[in-house]
C-alpha cells in the first residue's frame, strides 16, 4: 500500500436553493475514491454551508491512485424522500504523485451537474501521503511526468529524447449499454464521465510504464483523444514522446532526484533504448496486410500524399562524407525503434538536421463492435498499419524519422477515417541516445552544417530522387541543394531566417457523396479521398504562391466524413524562408485561345492575380534581397508542383506504387481555365480577404517576424454551426458555403478583438465536424497576443543578429558540454516593456445620475486570475514550475433548450463553465496559468423539436506557475545572489 | 445557409462598453445593430453587418448570463464562471445600477409594488425610455429596497456593502429607498421643476437628522423611518405661531437683524407671519402619514412659491432662514430649542435647495 489519500471538505458557497419552502438547502457531501465512501454531516438550512470536516483517509495502492479520480458529490438531505444530488466534482490527483509538481490541491471547485451546469462551489483540500520512500516511488509508473507541450518544457533540459510511445484502451460506451434505457440522462452522463476519467487514468499509467521501460522519466507532447464509436464502443488513445528530462537550475530541488532514471542513465551509458519497448505487449510487432485482413473489417488504405518541395541531396562536397556518416548513425539509432516518430513540433537546437516534407496516411475502416475490451487488437492493428505506412513514406524521402507527428480520426456512423501525419526528417542522433561516444565527430558535423539553413537542405539523394524535382542551391549558404517549396507540420525552427511576416493559409474543400451503407460507403469515401488530398494540396500551393511565400509550417489537414459529404480543411502558416528560392507567380491559361473576349477576361484575371501577389508582398513585408542569378549558377526555375501520390495498397503494404496526379506533368502553376469549376477556383483564390491592418494570424506557436510580444493575451473558443439550405446542393455551392463560413468566422474574430490591435492570433486551430446531414460545425480555438508595433522593425534586425550570435555560442557550448541542451534558450522574446494589463481606460461615465466617482469599493476580488493559452509560453513571463497535466472531460445535457437561450445560449454557457472548471483546478493546484491548452473535442448534438441538446467537451493542457519577467527582475535585484529561477519556483502567484 | 449557432467565449470575458449601454437601454438586438451601424463602426473597422449582428448577439448573451449575478453584485466578484478584471466588474455593476433622471422622477416616492410596475408602460411612453430599461431600473430600486429594508446600521453603508456601488450611487439609492419608504409625493405638477438631485439632497439631510438612526445607531431600519417621537414632539413648535406675543417678538427679532441687509425686506416684513405660520404648521402636521407624504408639496406651497412670487433672490432666502432659525434662541418663553434646531436645521437646508426656478 503505497499511499494514503486525505481529503477535507471545508465549505460550500452559492449553493442552489433545493427546498422551495424555505429557500434554503440542507447540504452534505459524499467523498468517494475507488469503492470507499465517506460522508460529511448535514449542514442544515444554508446556501453557504461550513462543513469543516475531519480528514477523510483512503488507503490505496498506486494503481488506483493513478487510475481513479476523486469523486465529490454534494447532495441535499431530504428526510422523507431520496436525497437530491446538487452536483459533482471530479479531481484528478495525478499531479500529487510526482515530487516536482503540486503538493496539495486546495481551493474552490465549481460543483458541476450534467443537466444544470455549475451550481455553486465547494472548498476542498486534498493531500497524498506516500509511505514508501521517494526513490522506490520513482520506479513506479506514477513518477513519470506528462506534458501536453510539444517542445521541451521551459524549465527542463532534455538529456535524451527516447521516442514514440502510444497506447489505447477500449470499452463499451455507457450511453449504448442496455441499462441506459432505464436510467436517467444524468446517471448516464455521469457514468460516461467517470468511465472516461478512469480510462484516461489507466491509459496514462500504461504509457508511464512504457516510458519507464525505455528508461525515460517524462512524456512530452502527450496527446490523448477519444473516439466515440457509438455502438461499437469507446476508444481512448494517446501518443507522446518519451524523454529523459532534467530540471534546470534549481539545485536544491534537484538533489533528491539523484537516483532518478535520468541520472542513472548518464552514469551508465545506455547502448540503445529497448527496441520494442514502445509497442504495446499484446500486439505483435510485425504488421502485415494479412493482419488486418484477419479482423473481419473492411479496410482500405488510401493513397497518400507526400508533400514536399523535392530536391535531392548529394550533399555539398565537403559536407558529403559527414552527411553519410550522420545518416548511418541516425539510422542505427532509429532503426531500433519500430516507429521513429516524435510528437514534438519544436526542438532543441541542433536536433533537427534536415526536413524532407510532410508525410501522411489515411485509412478508411468499418467499425465493428469491440468484443473484448481487454484486447483492443483491431484498433491497435489499424494504427500500426498506418504508422507503418508513414514510416515507409519517410523512408522514401530519405528520412529516418518523423517529427511533428499526430494522429486523428473522423467517425460517421460505422465508417471511420484514421489519419496520421508528420514531417519526415533527419535528426541528430546525439539526442536519441547517449551521445558521448560519437561526441567529437558530431562537433565537426555541427561546424559544417550551417545551422540557419541546414534544415531546409534536402535529405534525399539527388541522383536517386523519389520523384522529379527542381532543386536549387541554398540561397543562404550556396552549398547545398534546397527544394523550391517546403511543407512541414512542425513549428518554424527558431534559428531559421525568415523574410517578412507569416500568415495563416487555409485550403477548404467539400465533396458531396452519395449516402450509402457499410462497405459501399467506405469504398465511396476511399475513392474520394485521393482527389480531395490532391485538391487541398493544389489550393495550398496556389494560396502560398499568391502570398509570395515559399514554405508552410504547422500544416494540419483534417478530413471530416459526414453522411452525404466529405470536408477537407488544411491550415498552415506560410512564410518566406530566406534559404529557399523566390516563388514564381501564377499563370492563367485559357482553353480556347481564339475567343477574343475570353482572352480579355483571362488577361484581366491574370492582372488581378499579379496585383494580389504584389499587394501581399507589401503587406507581409516580403522583400528578399536581390540575388544576381549568376551567383546561384542556374536560373530560377519555373516553379512546378511536385506532389506525388504514393499508393500503398492493403494487399501489399510494402509495395509502393506511384501515382502521378499532377496534371499530366503540366506546370501546376499554370491554372487552366477550361470550365466553370476552374473559374470558381480562381475566384475563390481571390476571395480570401487579408486580416484588417494591425492584425496578423498564424497557426504556429509564434508568428514569424514578430518578436516583441507584450503581456496581454486573450484565449478564446468560437463555435459556428450552419445549416445548408437547399436540397440539391452542388459541390461549388457547398464549397462557397464552407469558404464563407470560415472567412466570416475569421472576420468576426478580428472584429471582436479589435481593441487589442496591434495583435496576432496565434495557434489558430480550426476543427470541422458534420454533426448531421445538413449541418457544418466549425470550432476555433486561438490566442490573441498584443505586440508592440514600434519595436517591430528594430527587433527583427537584432533578432537575426542574436540568432547568428547564438548559433556560434551554441556551437562552442556544445563542444564543452555535449549533453547540455537548454530548451529555454529557444524562443527569444525580448523583455516587453512592463505594460499595464488593464484594458480599462478610466471609464468615462458622464450622463444622468452617473456622476464621476472614484473606483467603487469592489477593487479586491477574491478570485485569482488564471491565464489560458494554447501556446507553450506566456509572453513577458517565465514559467517556473509545471504542476501537472490537466485533462478533463465534460458532458452537458439539457431538456429545456429554449429556456437556456437556444443552442447558442446553451453552448456559450457550457464553454464558459468548462473554462471556469479548468481555471479552478489550476488555481487549486497552486498555478496561475494553463499552457498548451487545447479543446480536443467539442461534440454538439441537438434536437430542437424535443427541446433537447447535448454536448461533450474534452480539454487538456499543462498547469503551470509563471512569474512576470518584470517581477523576476525585482526579485533578482533584491537578492543579487539568489538564482532567478529558484527564487521564482516558490515565487508568489501573480494574480 | 443559415447560422444555427454562433458563439464566442473568451477566457477573459469581453465586455464592449457601447453594446453594454445599448443593452442596458433596453434595445433589442436588431435595434442595437442598427444603432451601431449608424455610429459608423462599419466604416471604422471594415466589418460587415453580419459580423456586427453576430457580435451584438454574443454580447447580449453574455450580459444576459451576467444579469443573474448583477442582481447580487458580491456574487459577481466571487463567481468562477466569468473571468473579468476587477475594474470591469466595477463598471458592469455601476452601469447596471445607474438610472435615468427622467425615470427616477416618475417613480420617486411611489410604493415599489406590483401596482407601480404596471404603470411602467405609461412611464416608458412618457419618458421615451424603453420598457425593458424601465423594468430594470424599477427592479433595481425594488431589489435594493428589499435587501436593506430590515437592516441595522447606516443605509448608505448597507447599500454599498451589498451592492458594491460607488459612494455617490449608493447615496442616490439611499434617497430612493428613503422616499419609497416614506412615500413622499414628488409627482405633483408644482413639484415638477425639482430634479432628483434636489430630492436626494433633502433625503440625505432628513436621514441624517430626522430618522431613528440620527439618535440611536442600533435600531432596525433606523435610517428608513422618520423618528416618530420626534414628529410627535414637533407639535410643541406650534406655540411659535399660536402665541401671538411670541410670533410678534420673533418677527421683530428677525426684522431688526435683517433691516438693510435684505433686498426684499419690505416683502419679508409683510409676509413674515404667513411664512412662519407655514413652516411651523408643516412641522405640527407631520404626525399624520398623509401630511408626511405631502411634505414637499407643503414646503413649496407655503414657502417657495410665496417667496418666488415676490422675487426673493436666493441670498435673501438664505439670510432670512438663518435669521429666522437663530432668532428663536432669543425667545425667552420658548422651551424647545433643541427640537427647533433639529427641525429647522434640516428644513433650512432643504428649502434652500428647493428654492430655484
Amino acid at each position: 500500500m503505497p499511499g494514503k489519500l486525505k481529503v477535507k471538505i471545508v465549505a460550500g458557497r452559492h449553493l442552489p436553493v433545493m427546498d422551495r419552502a424555505s429557500d434554503l438547502t440542507d447540504a452534505f457531501v459524499e467523498v468517494k475514491f475507488g469503492n470507499t465512501t465517506f460522508k460529511t454531516d448535514v449542514y442544515l438550512k444554508s446556501l453557504n454551508p461550513q462543513w469543516n470536516s475531519e480528514w477523510f483517509k483512503f488507503e490505496v495502492d498506486d494503481e488506483d491512485l493513478q487510475d481513479e479520480p476523486l469523486q465529490i458529490t454534494v447532495l441535499d438531505h431530504d428526510t422523507y424522500s431520496a436525497n437530491d444530488a446538487i452536483g459533482k466534482v471530479y479531481i484528478d490527483i495525478d499531479p500529487l504523485l510526482y515530487s516536482e509538481a503540486a503538493t496539495v490541491i486546495s481551493g474552490w471547485f465549481p460543483i458541476y451537474d450534467t443537466i444544470h451546469g455549475i451550481r455553486g462551489e465547494i472548498n476542498v483540500v486534498v493531500k497524498v501521503d506516500l509511505f514508501n520512500d521517494l526513490n522506490r516511488f520513482r520506479q513506479s509508473s506514477c513518477g513519470v511526468k506528462f506534458f501536453c507541450t510539444t517542445s521541451i518544457p521551459k524549465c527542463y533540459r532534455a538529456v535524451i529524447i527516447h521516442g514514440f510511445v502510444e497506447e489505447l484502451v477500449v470499452n463499451e460506451d455507457p450511453e449504448y449499454q442496455w441499462i441506459d434505457r432505464i436510467r436517467t440522462p444524468r446517471a448516464s452522463n455521469e457514468a460516461r464521465q467517470r468511465l472516461i476519467s478512469l480510462m484516461s487514468g489507466e491509459l496514462q499509467r500504461k504509457i508511464g510504464l512504457k516510458v519507464l521501460e525505455m528508461r525515460g522519466n517524462a512524456v512530452v507532447g502527450y496527446l490523448q483523444c477519444f473516439d466515440l464509436e457509438g455502438e461499437s464502443g469507446l476508444v481512448v488513445r494517446a501518443i507522446g514522446t518519451a524523454c529523459t528530462l532534467d530540471k534546470l537550475s534549481s539545485p536544491a530541488a534537484f538533489l533528491p532526484a539523484c537516483n532518478s532514471p535520468s541520472k542513472e542513465m548518464k552514469e551508465s551509458p545506455l547502448v540503445h533504448p529497448p527496441s520494442h519497448g514502445c509497442r504495446s505487449t499484446h500486439n505483435s510487432p510485425i504488421h502485415t496486410a494479412t493482419g488486418s485482413r484477419l479482423t473481419q473489417n473492411f479496410s482500405v488504405s488510401v493513397p497518400t500524399l507526400i508533400y514536399t518541395g523535392m530536391g535531392s541531396g548529394s550533399a555539398g562536397k565537403e559536407g558529403g562524407p559527414f552527411k553519410a556518416l550522420l545518416r548511418q548513425q541516425t539510422q542505427s539509432a532509429l532503426e531500433q525503434r519500430e516507429f521513429p516518430f516524435f510528437t514534438l513540433t519544436a526542438f532543441p537546437p541542433g536536433f533537427l538536421v534536415h526536413v524532407g516534407g510532410v508525410v501522411s496516411a489515411r485509412s478508411v475502416k468499418l467499425l465493428d463492435r469491440i468484443h473484448n475490451p481487454d484486447e483492443p487488437e483491431t484498433r491497435d492493428a489499424w494504427w500500426a498499419e498506418i504508422r507503418q505506412e508513414i514510416k515507409s513514406h519517410a523512408k522514401a524521402l530519405g528520412c529516418h524519422a518523423v517529427v511533428g507527428y499526430s494522429e486523428s480520426t473522423s467517425i460517421c456512423e460505422e465508417v471511420c477515417i484514421l489519419s496520421a501525419s508528420g514531417t519526415a526528417a533527419v535528426l541528430n542522433p546525439r539526442f536519441l541516445q547517449d551521445g558521448t561516444v560519437e561526441g567529437c565527430l558530431e562537433q565537426r558535423l555541427e561546424e559544417n552544417l550551417p545551422t540557419r539553413c541546414g534544415f531546409c537542405h534536402i535529405p534525399y539523394d539527388e541522383l536517386n530522387m523519389p520523384f522529379p524535382a527542381h532543386l536549387t542551391y541554398c540561397y543562404n549558404c550556396r552549398k547545398q541543394k534546397v527544394p523550391d517549396v517546403l511543407f512541414t507540420t512542425i513549428d518554424l525552427p527558431t534559428d531559421a531566417t525568415v523574410i517578412g511576416k507569416g500568415c495563416l493559409i487555409q485550403a477548404r474543400l467539400c465533396r458531396l457523396k452519395k449516402k450509402a451503407q457499410a462497405e459501399a460507403n467506405a469504398t465511396a469515401i476511399s475513392n474520394l479521398l485521393p482527389f480531395m488530398e490532391y485538391e487541398v494540396h493544389t489550393q495550398l500551393m496556389n494560396k502560398l504562391k499568391l502570398k509570395g511565400m515559399n514554405a508552410l509550417f504547422g500544416l494540419r489537414i483534417q478530413i471530416t466524413v459526414g453522411e452525404n459529404m466529405l470536408m477537407g480543411l488544411a491550415s498552415a502558416t506560410g512564410v518566406y524562408l530566406a534559404a529557399l528560392p523566390t516563388p514564381g507567380g501564377i499563370q492563367i491559361a485559357g482553353k480556347t485561345p481564339n475567343d477574343g473576349s475570353y482572352e480579355q477576361h483571362i488577361s484581366h484575371m491574370q492582372k488581378k492575380i499579379n496585383d494580389t501577389i504584389a499587394k501581399n508582398k507589401e503587406l507581409y513585408e516580403i522583400n528578399p534581397p536581390e540575388i544576381s542569378e549568376e551567383i546561384i549558377g542556374s536560373p530560377i526555375p519555373e516553379p512546378r508542383q511536385r506532389s506525388r501520390l504514393l499508393r500503398s495498397q492493403s494487399e501489399s503494404s510494402d509495395e509502393v506504387t506511384e501515382l502521378d496526379l499532377s496534371h499530366g506533368k503540366k506546370d501546376a502553376f499554370v491554372l487552366e481555365i477550361d470550365d466553370t469549376d476552374a473559374m470558381e477556383d480562381v475566384h475563390s483564390l481571390l476571395t480570401d480577404v487579408p486580416p484588417p491592418s494591425g492584425f496578423y494570424s498564424c497557426n504556429t506557436e509564434i508568428m514569424p517576424g514578430i518578436n516583441n510580444w507584450t503581456s496581454e493575451i486573450q484565449m478564446f473558443t468560437s463555435v459556428r454551426v450552419i445549416r445548408l439550405s437547399s436540397l440539391n446542393l452542388t459541390n461549388q455551392a457547398l464549397n462557397k458555403n464552407f469558404n464563407d463560413l470560415c472567412e466570416n468566422l475569421l472576420k468576426s474574430l478580428y472584429f471582436k478583438l479589435r481593441s487589442m490591435i496591434p495583435c496576432c492570433l496565434c495557434h489558430v486551430n480550426f476543427t470541422v465536424s458534420l454533426p448531421e446531414d445538413e449541418l457544418i460545425q466549425v470550432t476555433v480555438t486561438a490566442v490573441a497576443i498584443t505586440f508592440d508595433k514600434n519595436q517591430a522593425l528594430q527587433t527583427t534586425k537584432t533578432h537575426v543578429e542574436k540568432s547568428l550570435q547564438r548559433a556560434s555560442t551554441d556551437n562552442e557550448e556544445l563542444l564543452q558540454f555535449p549533453l547540455e541542451l537548454c530548451s529555454d534558450s529557444l524562443p527569444s522574446h525580448p523583455l516587453p516593456p512592463a505594460k499595464a494589463v488593464t484594458v480599462e481606460k478610466a471609464s468615462p461615465v458622464g450622463d444622468g445620475n452617473f456622476r464621476n466617482r472614484p473606483a467603487p469599493p469592489c477593487a479586491n476580488s477574491t478570485v485569482g486570475v488564471v491565464k489560458m493559452t494554447p501556446l507553450s509560453f506566456i509572453p513577458g513571463a517565465k514559467i517556473t514550475k509545471y504542476l501537472g497535466i490537466i485533462n478533463m472531460f465534460f458532458i452537458r445535457e439539457t431538456t429545456s433548450l429554449r429556456e437556456e437561450g437556444g443552442v447558442s445560449g446553451f453552448l456559450h454557457a457550457f464553454i464558459a463553465e468548462v473554462f471556469a472548471m479548468v481555471r479552478a483546478h489550476v488555481a487549486a493546484l497552486g498555478g496561475n496559468a494553463v499552457v498548451s491548452y487545447i479543446m480536443k473535442q467539442c461534440v454538439f448534438m441537438e434536437n430542437p423539436n424535443k427541446n433537447q441538446a447535448q454536448c461533450l467537451i474534452n480539454v487538456s493542457g499543462d498547469a503551470v506557475v509563471f512569474v512576470r519577467e518584470s517581477d523576476l527582475e525585482v526579485v533578482s535585484t533584491q537578492q543579487p545572489t539568489a538564482n532567478c529561477q529558484s527564487s521564482g519556483t516558490e515565487g508568489e502567484v501573480t494574480t | 445557409m443559415t447560422s444555427e449557432l454562433d458563439i464566442f467565449v473568451g477566457n477573459t470575458t469581453l465586455i464592449d462598453e457601447d453594446v453594454y449601454r445599448l443593452w442596458l437601454d433596453g434595445y433589442s438586438v436588431t435595434d442595437a445593430v442598427a444603432l451601431r451601424v449608424r455610429s459608423g463602426i462599419l466604416e471604422q473597422t471594415g466589418a460587415t453587418a453580419a459580423v456586427l449582428q453576430s457580435d451584438t448577439m454574443d454580447h447580449y448573451r453574455t450580459f444576459h448570463m451576467l444579469e443573474r449575478l448583477l442582481h447580487a453584485p458580491p456574487k459577481l466578484l466571487h463567481q468562477l464562471i466569468f473571468q473579468i478584471p476587477p475594474s470591469r466588474q466595477a463598471l458592469l455593476i455601476e452601469r447596471y445600477y445607474a438610472f435615468d433622471e427622467a425615470f427616477v422622477r416618475e417613480v420617486l416616492g411611489k410604493k415599489l409594488s406590483k401596482g407601480t410596475k404596471k404603470d411602467l408602460d405609461d412611464i416608458s411612453t412618457k419618458t421615451g425610455i424603453t420598457l425593458k430599461s424601465c423594468r430594470r431600473q424599477f427592479d433595481n430600486f425594488k431589489r435594493v429596497f428589499k435587501v436593506v429594508e430590515e437592516m441595522r446600521g447606516s443605509l448608505v453603508d448597507n447599500i454599498q456593502q451589498h451592492f458594491l456601488l460607488s459612494d455617490r450611487l449608493a447615496r442616490d439609492y439611499a434617497a430612493i429607498v428613503f422616499f419609497a419608504n416614506n412615500r413622499f409625493e414628488t409627482g405633483k405638477k408644482k413639484l415638477q421643476y425639482l430634479s432628483f438631485g434636489d430630492f436626494a439632497f433633502c433625503a440625505e439631510l432628513m436621514i441624517q437628522n430626522w430618522t431613528l438612526g440620527a439618535v440611536d445607531s442600533q435600531m432596525d431600519d433606523m435610517d428608513m423611518d422618520l423618528d416618530k417621537e420626534f414628529l410627535q414632539d414637533l407639535k410643541e413648535l406650534k406655540v411659535l405661531v399660536a402665541d401671538k406675543d411670541l410670533l410678534d417678538l420673533h418677527k421683530s427679532l428677525v426684522c431688526t437683524a435683517l433691516r438693510g441687509k435684505l433686498g426684499v425686506f419690505s416683502e419679508m416684513e409683510a409676509n413674515f407671519k404667513n411664512l412662519s405660520r407655514g413652516l411651523v404648521n408643516v412641522a405640527a402636521k407631520l404626525t399624520h402619514n398623509k401630511d408626511v407624504r405631502d411634505l414637499f408639496v407643503d414646503l413649496v406651497e407655503k414657502f417657495v412659491e410665496p417667496c418666488r412670487s415676490d422675487h426673493w433672490p436666493l441670498s435673501d432666502v438664505r439670510f432670512f432662514l438663518s435669521q429666522y432659525a437663530a432668532s428663536v434662541h432669543s425667545l425667552d418663553g420658548f422651551r424647545h430649542q433643541t427640537l427647533w434646531d433639529r427641525y429647522m436645521g434640516t428644513l433650512r437646508g432643504c428649502l434652500l435647495r428647493l428654492y430655484h426656478d
